[in-house]
């Protein structure tokens, strides 16, 4: 049948399996809104404050339920207020096709009103980017994106699409849903020399990211944990991977990871390191990283084997089909001595834990865990309360943390809670900063116009706390513009005046009461939770430092 | 730091260069040369690079090429079974007292005159990158106006094609 470019734009969108896009109209998409007011019975559109919520939503619903992420947006400013979503999602493997309008084919090259060169802009921090110069291709082309954007490792990808093409009319023919490219395991020679390495193993550590979570691992991951008699870390990315509380599981490992698991995965003889990429935050001084380790790396893109640490075996492939014939190799095995070692680390972490009473960030994270339900996803924004997040969440279920790990995006929470929150059917918890918060609060208006069910929870410490930290440690106290107690801003009248609920709470008690409300509520409610300035992310391994430069406490 | 040459055959489609080169710049991978050309199919085209690092600068490159859509395959050529090619030009000031000399260290090197007028003595040369090396150093000792060397162009010898390399 014959369509305008713009039908057949939204009706690929609708064959692809999409019910939610998020973005803002302008004069470069007028016809794909045009098009979306015509089909809206079948694609939802969620209007967002500002482009950039409208990404990060995208990236938070891809994230929370392992579909691909869809976005919109005009030309020119539109397309470039989209840039930091696409460039975190593309630091975390997160599937995103992003779609932008731009002025007619006749009109690019000309610096057009509204014209920029997006796909020049987002060509590193994309998979991959079109610009669909003639409708003949456009059906085709979206359907590429979703294939590219889901298959092996993750990603997003960009559509740039001049006005005319959607005006233009063209032959569309729907097509089934693109699958992504057929998942494979490693070489069988490496997966036999890896196993033979992990056999040799007197202290293996298990230890994955996000790539667990993507390849959908979990069982096997257990399996061999069980198999092998190994503990179990995991960097940020892959934290709701597997139960916080499985019993082998020591938590998060890096800059501020649990003390437990950070120390046994320096101790280890071996290392299987599962859809992970030994980011800096990981290794600390790459040099001084797993000295005399062998590492046995899986993942499913090549180029991360051997780019920052080297692997004794790196082994490209599918996590879980990899593991699946891996499994089969290994021997059982028993480690007391290594056991007891993690216990005697697991003690010590244990002492030193922060047992303070009151509005502390880890009696708040586990006032939080109460209120948790078995599915409710945890979005954070990023900072200290991202990092508290982390280390005190109780999670029981894979994608239900979503945090900006690679780039580190503050303000990518609040998009992402919608995201998550509208992906999945659950009321979703944002765990925030004022620092955060105050990058793209304007979403409230999109919670409160949807009735998002979102529980705000703003840790509120008058500073933009972690490079305060930052500036205790490494700085000599000099609180170069991280103090924010001159704005004044009364969160909870802010809240108010976007039509959401809030309150204001300076105990435990009062947060208890808070917690009920807010789970209760039909809509956001946002918490604005007092803490002290001077709190601490910790254990905290120095930038560019070893496991032997680890601080466990400050002052005494 | 040790040179090696890849040849990547990539999709024939505005844009692709730049995704490769901007790839190479990002990471920060060395071009030292570069060639660019249509190949039996009009549907790839071949791109020869040199750069330079260890094996393990060298793998990360191979690797993180394949990462590129629009690349087909990725060939590593070694110095023995390839044949590398480079064409230069060169334009030395003509006077009349080096003009001879000039024409004597071109016929040794099978260079080919292939402009002169009273001001200059233009010399084409096809050659290894070894061969043009040495002939510029040997011109340096008269007055280069300009050179312009296309850059290397290699084919792996026998019936290997980059068609048949295909994953590492």
């Amino acid at each position: 049948m014959k369509l305008s470019g713009s039908d057949i734009l939204v009706r690929t969108l609708i064959e692809q399996g999409v019910d939610v896009v998020f973005g803002y109209p302008g004069g470069q998409v007028i016809n794909i809104y045009d098009s979306l007011y015509k089909f809206s019975g079948e694609l939802k559109h969620v209007l967002t404050a500002h482009e950039q919520g409208a990404s990060h939503a995208a990236d938070g619903y891809a994230r929370a339920t392992g579909k691909v992420g869809v976005c919109i947006a005009t030309s020119g400013p539109g397309a470039t207020n989209l840039v930091t979503g696409i460039a975190t999602a593309y630091l975390d493997s997160v599937p995103l096709v992003a779609i932008t309008g731009n002025v007619p084919n006749t009109t690019i090259g000309t610096d057009g009103f509204q014209e920029i060169d997006i796909t020049g802009v987002t060509l590193p921090i994309t998979k991959h980017n079109y610009f669909v110069g003639r409708v003949e291709n456009l059906a085709d082309t979206i359907r590429e994106a979703f294939r590219l954007a889901k298959s092996g490792r993750p990603g997003p990808v960009l559509v740039d699409i001049p006005k005319d093409v959607q005006i233009a009319m063209g032959e569309y023919a729907p097509q089934p849903l693109v699958q992504p490219d057929p998942a494979q395991p490693a070489k069988e020679i490496r997966i036999h020399q890896a196993a033979a390495c992990i056999n040799s193993a007197q202290r293996p550590f298990l230890y994955f990211g996000g790539g667990l979570i993507t390849s959908e691992a979990q069982d096997e991951l257990l399996a061999l944990a069980e198999r092998i008699d190994a503990p179990i870390g995991c960097s940020l990315m892959g934290v709701s991977g597997i139960p916080t509380d499985y019993p082998r599981f020591l938590g998060m490992q890096g800059m501020h990871g649990h003390y437990a698991c950070s120390m046994a995965m320096h101790h280890a003889d071996v290392i299987i390191a599962l859809g992970c990429r030994f980011n800096d935050r990981v290794t600390g001084d790459r040099a001084k990283f797993a000295v005399g380790t062998k590492i046995v790396h899986i993942d499913v893109d090549g180029a991360e084997l051997g780019k920052t640490v080297n692997p004794v075996h790196g082994l490209r492939g599918d996590v879980k089909k990899t593991l699946q014939k891996l499994l089969p190799l290994v021997n059982s095995a028993k480690h007391p001595d290594w056991q007891a070692q993690i216990a005697m680390l697991q003690e010590e972490e244990a002492a030193g834990l922060d047992s303070r009473e009151g509005m502390t960030p880890r009696n708040v994270i586990s006032a939080l865990n109460h209120r948790l339900g078995e599915n409710t996803p945890v979005a954070t924004d990023v900072g200290q309360h991202q990092m508290w997040a982390a280390q005190y969440l109780n999670l029981k279920t894979t994608r239900r943390f979503i945090s900006s790990g690679g780039l580190g995006t503050m303000g990518f929470g609040m998009g992402a809670a919608m995201g998550a929150a509208l992906g999945t059917g659950e009321r979703t918890v944002l765990v925030t900063g004022d620092g955060s918060f105050g990058m793209n609060l304007n979403e409230l208006a999109t919670a409160v116009s949807h009735r998002i069910p979102l529980v705000i929870l703003l840790l509120n410490n008058g500073v933009l706390g972690m490079v305060r930290q930052w500036q205790t440690l490494f700085f000599d106290k000099h609180y170069s513009n991280t103090n924010l107690d001159a704005r004044q801003t009364d969160f909870v009248k802010l809240a108010q005046a976007f039509g959401a609920q809030a309150s204001r709470v300076l105990t435990l008690e009062e947060l208890e009461g808070a917690f009920t409300e807010a789970f209760a509520c039909d809509g956001p409610y946002l918490i604005d939770c007092a803490i002290d300035k001077d709190e601490f992310v910790l254990p905290m391994l120095p930038p560019g430092g070893s496991m032997d430069d680890i601080i466990v406490r400050i002052g005494d | 730091m040790k040179k090696f040459t890849v040849a990547i055959l990539v999709n024939n489609q505005f844009g692709v260069l730049n995704r490769v080169t901007s790839m190479f710049r990002r990471r920060q991978f060395n071009i030292a040369s570069l060639t660019v050309s249509e190949t039996e199919s009009e549907a790839f085209s071949r791109i020869t690079v040199q750069s330079e690092g260890d094996e393990i600068k060298k793998e990360q490159l191979i690797n993180q090429l394949y990462k590129l859509p629009d690349v087909v395959s990725v060939a590593e050529l070694g110095d023995l079974e390839t044949v590398s090619r480079e064409l230069l030009l060169i334009k030395v000031k003509n006077d009349p007292d080096v003009r001879g000399d000039i024409r004597s260290a071109s016929d040794a090197y099978e260079g080919k005159m292939v402009d002169y007028t009273k001001e200059s003595i233009m010399i084409q040369m096809v050659g290894d990158s070894r061969k043009i090396d040495n002939f510029i150093d040997l011109m340096r000792d008269f007055e280069i106006m300009e050179i312009c060397r296309t850059g290397i162009v290699t084919l792996q010898r026998g019936g290997t094609t980059i068609r048949r390399v295909t994953n590492l």
